[in-house]
C-alpha cells in the first residue's frame, strides 16, 4: 500500500513537471549526451575513418518542419551520429509552417521548408534572420488517372482544367470521363510550388474538387477515381498512375537537372543566423557527396550538386 | 501504559494520512483546473486575436461563405455548415441502431445477447480513427462511387464512417439507461396485459428516452470532434456541398489540414485557432445540452 501511494504522487508530479517542461523542448535531448559520449566512445574510434566531421563534436540538434523531407533527414541523421557519437539529432515532422515557425522562435536549430521562408513568413525581418540551407530539389508532375488517355498537357491545359474551365476529358482528346481534381490545400507548400511553377497562377478551390494532404492518399485517390488528376512528388509516382508530360517535356530527373522541366522546388533547411558546430557539421554532411549520390537519390529526391540550374526566389533562372 | 502510548500515536497517523490525502486530492484537482482553464485561454486567446489584431470581421468569419486565405477572405461558414450536418447525420444513422443493440442486449435476450454483443461494441470503441478512415477510403468510397452518382468521397461517407464511430458511445449510455429501469414499471405493463413489443414501445422507451437522448447528444459531440477519420473521406473542398455524394469540409479536417502548414502568428493560421475556438465553444453546448438532459432523467 505504501508503495502504492508513493508511486501515485510520483506519477502526478512527473506528469505536472513534463507539462511544465513542454514550453522549452530545448532540453529535452541534451540530457542523453552524456550517456551517448560514454557509451560509444570506443566505437566512434575506429569509424574515425569515414567520419565527415571531427568526432570531438557535441551537441544536439533538432530538426523540425517539412514532412516532405523528413524521411532523407531522418536517414541522414542516423547515419551522421554513427560516426559523431557526441552529436544528437532528432527530426522532427509538423510541416513547413511548424519548421519555419519553431526555428524563427529559436526551439529548434533547424527548420526544414519546402517553400522560401519569405513565401511562409508575414513579418519580413523575422524572415531575414533565417539563413537558407538547400539540401535537395524536389520535382512533382501531373498525375492522371491510367485509363483518361491522356499523357501530355499544355500549361494551359492545366490552367483550364485546375481552374474549372475544362471538365471532361474529351476535350483534351481523353475519353468521355468527367474531371475530378485532386487537389491540396491551400496552404501546402507542394501545392504552392505546382501552382507558381507549372501554372504560373493561384488558382480556386473549386467546388466539388478534393483536397488531401498526404501524397499517399492523394495517389490512391487518383489510382482509384475515374477521370482522377493530382500531382505527386516523382518519388511517389510508379506505375499505378499515369504521368503527364509538361509542355512535351517529360517529368525525369535529367531534364529537371537540366531545366527543361520547370516544375521543381528547393528543399530547405533553415538556421537562425550562423549555425553552432555541431549544426553546422550535419548540414556539411547533408550536401557531401555521400549523402547526395547516396541517400537523396536513392529516396527520390535530386541532388543539388546536380542541378545545372540555380533558381531564386523570384523564379528567375541562372546557369551554374 | 503501552496502550495509553499508541492510541494517540495512531490517531495521529490517521490524521496525518487523512491530511496527505487531502493536500494530494486538492494537489490534483488544482492542476487539472489550472490545465483546463489554460487550455480554454490559449484556444481563446489565439482564436480572438483573428478579430482583435487582424481585424477580420466576426460576422465574415461566421456567414461568409468564401475561403481564401490568400485573398484575405476567410469565410468559415462551409466548414461550420459541414461539422454540423456530417454529426447531424450520423447521430440519425446510428441512433436507431444504437437503441436497438441496446434493447436487444436488456430486454430481448439479456443473457447471450449482452455476452456477445457488449464485446463487439466496446471493439469499436478501441479501433483508432486513422483504421476506420482507411476503411472508409479503401471500402466505403468505392462502394458509394459504384453505387451513387459523384466521386463517392463526401458527406454521405463522413457520416457513414462517423455514426460507426459513435455507435459505442450511444450503445453503452443507452444499455445502462435500460438496465438501470425499475423491474415493477415493466411487470406493471406486463400485468395489465401489454406484450413484450407493447411494453417497449409504450412504457421502456419513453422512460429512458431523456437518457438516450444524453448519448445521442454525447456522440454528436465526439462526432463533432472528431477529424482524422473524417478528413480521409469528406473530400475537404471549402464550399457548401448540395449533395449528400459531394465534396465538404469540417472544422477539424480544415485544421488538422493547414494547421502545420501555416506559421504561427499569420493571419491564416490564426483563423484556424478561431475555427478550434468554435469547436470549444460547441463542446460547451453539447455539455450543457447533457446537463438540461440529465435533469429530465430522473424516474
Amino acid at each position: 500500500m505504501k508503495f502504492g501511494k508513493s508511486a501515485v504522487l510520483a506519477l502526478t508530479l512527473a506528469f505536472s513537471v513534463s507539462l511544465a517542461a513542454c514550453g522549452n523542448n530545448n532540453n529535452s535531448s541534451s540530457g542523453s549526451n552524456a550517456s551517448d559520449n560514454a557509451s560509444n566512445a570506443s566505437a566512434a574510434s575506429n569509424t574515425a575513418s569515414t567520419a565527415p566531421a571531427e568526432t570531438s563534436l557535441s551537441g544536439s540538434v533538432i530538426a523540425s518542419g517539412s514532412t516532405a523531407l523528413q524521411p532523407l533527414v531522418d536517414q541522414v541523421a542516423k547515419k551522421f551520429s554513427e560516426t559523431n557519437s557526441g552529436v544528437s539529432i532528432q527530426v522532427q515532422g509538423g510541416g513547413s509552417g511548424t519548421g519555419l515557425t519553431q526555428v524563427s522562435e529559436g526551439q529548434v536549430q533547424i527548420g526544414n521548408s519546402d517553400v522560401f521562408a519569405e513565401e511562409k513568413i508575414e513579418d519580413a525581418a523575422k524572415a531575414a534572420e533565417l539563413k537558407d540551407h538547400q539540401v535537395a530539389v524536389v520535382a512533382m508532375a501531373a498525375v492522371v488517372n491510367k485509363e483518361v488517355g491522356v499523357t501530355n498537357l499544355t500549361k494551359q491545359q492545366l490552367v483550364e482544367i485546375f481552374t474549372g474551365k475544362i471538365t471532361n476529358w474529351k476535350d483534351l482528346g481523353g475519353k468521355d470521363q468527367g474531371i475530378v481534381i485532386i487537389n491540396r490545400p491551400s496552404s501546402s507548400g507542394t501545392r504552392a510550388t505546382f501552382e507558381k511553377y507549372a501554372l504560373g497562377q493561384k488558382t480556386e478551390d473549386l467546388k466539388g474538387s478534393i483536397q488531401e494532404d498526404a501524397s499517399g492518399t492523394v495517389k490512391k485517390l487518383v489510382t482509384e477515381t475515374p477521370g482522377a488528376i493530382g500531382y505527386l512528388a516523382f518519388s511517389y509516382i510508379d506505375d499505378t498512375v499515369q504521368s503527364v508530360q509538361y509542355e512535351g517535356v517529360d517529368p525525369t530527373t535529367e531534364n529537371v537537372a537540366t531545366g527543361k522541366y520547370p516544375v521543381w522546388a528547393y528543399e530547405h533547411m533553415y538556421t537562425k543566423g550562423d549555425p553552432d558546430a555541431a549544426t553546422q557539421a550535419f548540414l556539411d554532411y547533408m550536401v557531401s557527396d555521400e549523402v547526395q549520390k547516396g541517400d537523396v537519390v536513392e529516396l527520390g529526391y535530386i541532388p543539388v550538386s546536380d542541378m545545372k540550374i540555380v533558381r531564386d526566389i523570384d523564379g528567375n533562372i541562372t546557369n551554374k | 501504559m503501552n496502550e495509553k502510548q499508541e492510541t494517540p500515536l495512531l490517531f495521529r497517523k490517521h490524521r496525518a494520512e487523512e491530511w496527505i490525502g487531502r493536500i494530494y486530492t486538492t494537489f490534483c484537482v488544482v492542476l487539472l483546473i489550472v490545465i483546463i482553464v489554460s487550455i480554454v485561454y490559449y484556444v481563446a486567446s489565439k482564436g480572438v486575436a483573428t478579430f482583435a489584431i487582424n481585424g477580420v470581421s466576426l460576422s465574415q468569419f461566421l456567414f461568409g461563405q468564401t475561403w481564401q486565405p490568400d485573398s484575405n477572405k476567410f469565410g468559415a461558414l462551409p466548414f461550420i455548415f459541414g461539422s454540423f450536418v456530417t454529426s447531424l447525420l450520423a447521430a440519425v444513422i446510428a441512433s436507431p441502431l444504437s437503441v436497438c443493440a441496446a434493447l436487444f442486449m436488456t430486454e430481448i435476450t439479456p443473457n447471450w445477447g449482452k455476452k456477445v454483443l457488449q464485446p463487439v461494441v466496446e471493439l469499436l470503441a478501441g479501433i483508432p480513427s486513422v483504421v476506420y478512415g482507411f476503411i472508409g477510403l479503401s471500402v466505403l468510397v468505392p462502394f458509394l462511387r459504384d453505387v451513387f452518382p459523384g466521386q463517392g468521397i463526401g458527406v454521405a461517407a463522413g457520416s457513414i464512417v462517423l455514426s460507426i464511430m459513435i455507435l459505442p458511445t450511444i450503445t453503452s449510455i443507452a444499455t445502462d439507461a435500460l438496465s438501470s429501469l425499475p423491474r415493477n414499471l415493466k411487470e406493471a405493463s406486463y400485468g395489465l396485459g401489454a406484450t413484450r413489443w407493447q411494453t417497449i414501445a409504450g412504457v421502456v422507451i419513453p422512460t429512458v428516452l431523456p437518457s438516450v437522448l444524453t448519448g445521442v447528444v454525447l456522440g454528436m459531440a465526439r462526432a463533432f470532434g472528431e477529424a482524422l477519420a473524417v478528413q480521409m473521406v469528406i473530400g475537404n473542398a471549402p464550399h457548401i456541398p448540395t449533395s449528400l455524394f459531394e465534396s465538404a469540409s469540417t472544422l477539424t479536417s480544415v485544421i488538422t489540414l493547414n494547421m502545420s502548414n501555416t506559421v504561427m502568428g499569420s493571419v491564416q493560421n490564426n483563423a484556424l485557432w478561431s475555427m478550434a475556438l468554435i469547436l470549444l465553444l460547441m463542446t460547451f453546448v453539447f455539455v450543457l445540452i447533457v446537463r438540461l438532459l440529465e435533469r429530465r432523467t430522473r424516474i
